[in-house]
């Protein structure tokens, strides 16, 4: 255990404590406690940007179980630094924001903040494992503290319904992705991803391959809610605010971005690789956008926002591969890609956490966030209303803020893909523009309907639960502090490029890094009049266009059924799942135990029979056999005659007597068959039994006297003929082909000589073999307790059994 | 003689299983009567007829009988007794009980909601 290791489980051992600092310290908010741990870790992981800069790692190894090749292994690169100072920078922000926002004397501290440094101690473990089960570990833990999070507000159906969504995706994506790990480890033989990275060469022909890709992007695909999965997000909406702006804009749906990153090594370079992420990711980046603007919540709006970045920035990891193809002469050409995705998602951060922020802030101070609601609260609120204008024209893009850096890497990394000339990329490749730009004019009109529905135009206080005003400044502190680092990114990107981003690219694009060891990286806001600055132009234009004329072009939304819509799929699909398990179970647990017989013997039929011709088991041969001698011939005769009686009686006292003279029968058989032990007792008991039939026979019930006939089922009669049939063939076939000699020779040649006895069949029983007999004891005495039980403890009606 | 007993058991079996599939408590419970009686034989048969002296040792003959599968259906024809006996006393008493011996009736409430 290091400090490291310690830094990572740091947030759960303070989860423990929670619930007592909460019992305890009634007068103080339990989130002034929990705000000490991310500040420290934040200065933490700072100090390691020192070592990342220059192209040093720390690797840290914790046995867990190293018989499995399973150790709790911590690596720092830039791309696990990265996002080790985003959770933990933007978990202060958040624990801050909470305080405010979250009433000490009506909510259930306690519960959210352990939930919230369960999430967080397991992103930490997230991004900073090394070995793929500890990284699947921890990922499970963020699907789970997700999951208790958004369901916070347990007594509204709406939360639960979120949860258990974001549940079952989530975790299906999850489970997929440990398939491809196991994959990976039959491939390697390893469960460390740099030893993976340095063995990919060897791998790229295996067969488990290509799955193993498809199926780790399954599990970066539900986790960051991309098309077709992004429908967990916005129901994920129910979560209290702080948790939306934590979890579902910052942190946990970029774990898939990350996982994406963290697997490029391995996985890109393949065509599969750059056209699934790529094509979803530009997919999902215009789908997002476009339903956003339909949104009348604002946190609607965020969310399908959320969905719409992540997009960008997985189509942006994606083109970013194909650098690894290209032999171009200037590697930079297309490795802008990379650095847009990496840029792009710090960006994103501070932005998108600003801006729930700041729509926690509107909801808190008006009771609403529809936006048809709101209105007119520039002058009320005008510190929020700055920060959501810098916050909301980043996001769309515009300068003075990050946003525009970021997405004019975007484009110029998406009017690369017109020259690219792998992976039959001519064909489709001016789909990637075409659709980014689009996407980004539907990012503007839905940025500017979050800003100027919201705060400019009529003031309705009718509407309104209640009086607004600006909000008090702890709840301002965090956006605040979020929208000046939108500016500062802005204007002094730098700081940002060389410290933390070019140690990030070298951790997701290793291979080109060439001799340096590291790349050079410059962020400048002004490229000149290029293509990209002049489709920014576009995309402001048509934005403003698309804004203004918002009311006559929404009725398009209407266009599109809902019934086809990706939810109401979901919905029908739980709802048919149900109902298909519930018909199949009706179907075929009938609750009529002649029918599970039936099963359980229809089954005997099938495999013994299909094994029996499969294998050539069957033989014949009369080469063992013993003759037939006239005595058993005729008994044989007596017992199917007896058999045949049982069968055919029409009154059950033939019936019980027909057995009576078949297990007499058996008892002759004994006596041919050279068993005196066996006749002896086969007589008595079979005596004894038919006794017992008989008093059965003798209690039943008056109606069920009058004897009717045998009810005839032609499928029963084939089951017990297959059965009959099965059994014959089997026994004959054994009886054709012994291989070894009895052993008991040994019991005739030591009965007398060690155990001093003359039977053979006694001594067997109580000598060689005495623990059956023990046991046989044992059942004897267990029945007749049992029957003891049955007939003299009886439950009188009304008393509980 | 094998053969012959192979078909006999056979007949046993697939009357056992006709008996179990029925309605009727007390037929299930012969059938599985029946069905006990046909594993002992084919026990038996499995462990060779040849023919030879009871498996006592003062018979001083040359061959004796298996006496290990005679061991070993003694211990199933009692435990066979014991559960057969139990059977129907549970018979009996659900009978008493619910008043009715008719499997159809005796469904199971295995349902869920």
């Amino acid at each position: 255990m290091t400090l490291l290791h310690l830094a990572i489980l740091s947030p759960f051992l303070l989860a423990i404590l929670i619930p007592f600092l909460y019992k305890f310290f009634r007068r103080i908010h339990t989130g002034w406690f929990v705000l000490l741990l991310p500040t420290i870790l934040f200065i933490y992981f700072i100090q390691f940007i020192e070592d990342t800069m220059h192209g040093h790692t720390i690797l840290q190894t914790m046995e867990w179980i190293p018989s499995l090749g399973i150790n709790f292994t911590a690596y720092i690169d830039g791309l696990g630094l990265l996002f080790a100072l985003l959770i933990s920078g933007i978990g202060v922000l958040v624990v801050l924001y909470s305080i405010y926002y979250l009433s000490k004397e009506k909510e259930q501290l306690n519960t959210f903040y352990t939930y919230l440094l369960m999430f967080m101690g397991a992103m930490l473990g997230v991004v900073l494992s090394d070995n793929l089960i500890v990284l699947y570990t921890f990922w499970e833990f963020t699907s789970l503290s997700s999951f208790l999070l958004i369901g916070y507000w347990y007594k509204r159906e709406k939360s639960r319904y979120g949860a258990q969504k974001s549940m079952l995706i989530t975790i299906f994506g999850g489970l997929l992705m440990l398939g491809s790990f196991i994959m990976l480890y039959i491939m390697t033989n390893t469960f460390s991803i740099r030893e993976i990275i340095s063995q990919v060469p060897q791998i790229t022909d295996h067969p488990l391959f290509v799955p193993a890709l498809i199926l780790v992007l399954f599990g970066a695909f539900t986790k960051s809610a991309q098309f077709p999965f992004y429908i967990w997000l916005p129901d994920a909406m129910e979560a209290p605010t702080p948790v939306s702006a934590y979890l579902h804009s910052a942190t946990m749906v970029k774990a898939g971005i990350y996982l994406v990153a963290r697997f490029s090594p391995i996985f890109a370079g393949t065509p599969e690789w750059f056209w699934i992420v790529s094509t979803f990711g530009i997919f999902t980046m215009f789908w997002g956008s476009f339903n956003a603007v339909k949104q009348t919540d604002l946190k609607g709006i965020l969310a399908f926002s959320t969905v719409s970045q992540l997009g960008m920035i997985m189509s942006m990891f994606g083109i970013g591969s194909a650098a690894l193809v290209l032999d171009s002469i200037d590697n930079s050409y297309y490795t802008v890609a990379t650095l847009a995705a990496i840029f792009h998602l710090i960006n994103h951060a501070t932005f998108k956490g600003s801006l729930f922020m700041v729509v926690g802030i509107i909801d808190h101070e008006t009771g609403t966030r529809d936006i048809r609601k709101l209105g007119g609260l520039m002058s009320l609120m005008p510190i929020t209303f700055t920060i959501s204008i810098i916050g909301a024209f980043s996001m769309a893009g515009l300068p003075p803020f990050n946003g525009f850096l970021s997405k004019e890497m975007f484009f110029t990394s998406m009017i690369r893909v017109l020259e690219m000339d792998v992976f039959n990329i001519e064909t489709i490749g001016l789909l990637f523009p075409i659709l980014a730009w689009v996407g980004s004019i539907f990012t503007f009109i839905y940025s500017m309907v979050l800003v100027f529905k919201t705060f400019t135009g009529k003031y309705q206080p009718e509407k309104l639960e209640k009086k607004p005003h600006e909000a008090p400044i702890g709840m301002l502190i965090s956006p605040i502090i979020l929208a000046s680092l939108v500016l500062i990114f802005f204007f002094f990107p730098n700081i940002l490029a060389y410290t933390i981003i070019e140690p990030a690219m070298a951790s997701v694009i290793p291979a080109l890094l060439g001799d340096e060891g590291h790349f050079h990286v410059h962020i400048y806001p002004w490229h000149g009049f290029t293509v990209e600055l002049f489709m920014t132009i576009g995309v402001i234009a048509l934005g403003v266009i698309g804004y203004l004329s918002l009311t006559k072009w929404r009725s398009v939304y209407g266009l599109f059924p809902k019934k086809l819509t990706l939810n109401k799929g979901y919905d029908a699909a739980l709802v048919q799942l149900d109902k298909s398990s519930y018909r199949l179970t009706r179907f075929y647990m009938t609750g009529f135990i002649r029918d599970y017989l039936a099963y359980i013997f229809t089954f005997f039929i099938l495999i013994l029979g299909t094994s029996l011709i499969l294998t050539g088991g069957f033989s014949f041969s009369l080469a063992h056999t013993a003759p037939v001698g006239i005595y058993e011939a005729v008994l044989a005769i007596v017992m199917v005659l007896g058999t045949i009686t049982v069968l055919f009686s029409k009154s059950r006292l033939t019936a019980i007597i027909a057995l009576g003279s078949v297990g007499y029968s058996l008892s002759l058989f004994f006596v041919l068959f050279r068993a005196p032990d066996l006749a002896l007792t086969q007589l008595c008991v079979e005596t004894v039994s038919v006794a017992l039939f008989l008093l059965c026979f003798y209690h039943l019930p008056e109606f069920k006297k009058k004897e009717k006939k045998l009810h005839f089922k032609l499928t029963n009669l084939i089951i017990s003929l297959g059965v009959g049939a099965i059994v014959t063939l089997i026994a004959l076939s054994a009886n054709s082909q012994r291989v070894t000699e009895t052993i008991s020779t040994y019991f005739v040649e030591n009965s007398y000589k060690l155990a001093g006895g003359k039977n053979m069949v006694n001594v067997i029983l109580v000598d060689f073999r005495g623990f059956d007999t023990l046991f046989e004891i044992t059942v004897l005495g267990i029945a007749a307790l049992g029957i003891f039980g049955m007939i003299r403890l009886k439950v009188r009606k009304g008393e509980e059994g | 003689m094998e053969v012959l007993m192979s078909i006999v058991v056979g007949i046993l079996f697939s009357a056992a299983v006709y008996l179990m599939l029925s309605k009727s408590l007390l037929r299930i419970i012969i059938g599985t009567g029946l069905l006990s009686h046909g594993a002992h034989l084919l026990i038996l048969t499995m462990g060779g007829l040849k023919k030879g002296a009871a498996p006592l040792l003062g018979e001083h003959a040359e061959v004796y009988v298996d006496p290990l599968p005679q061991a070993l259906i003694l211990t199933a024809i009692v435990i066979s007794f014991g559960v057969t006996s139990f059977f129907l006393v549970l018979a009996y008493r659900s009978y008493q009980e619910l008043g009715t011996d008719d499997m159809d009736q005796l469904r199971g409430t295995d349902q869920y909601e």
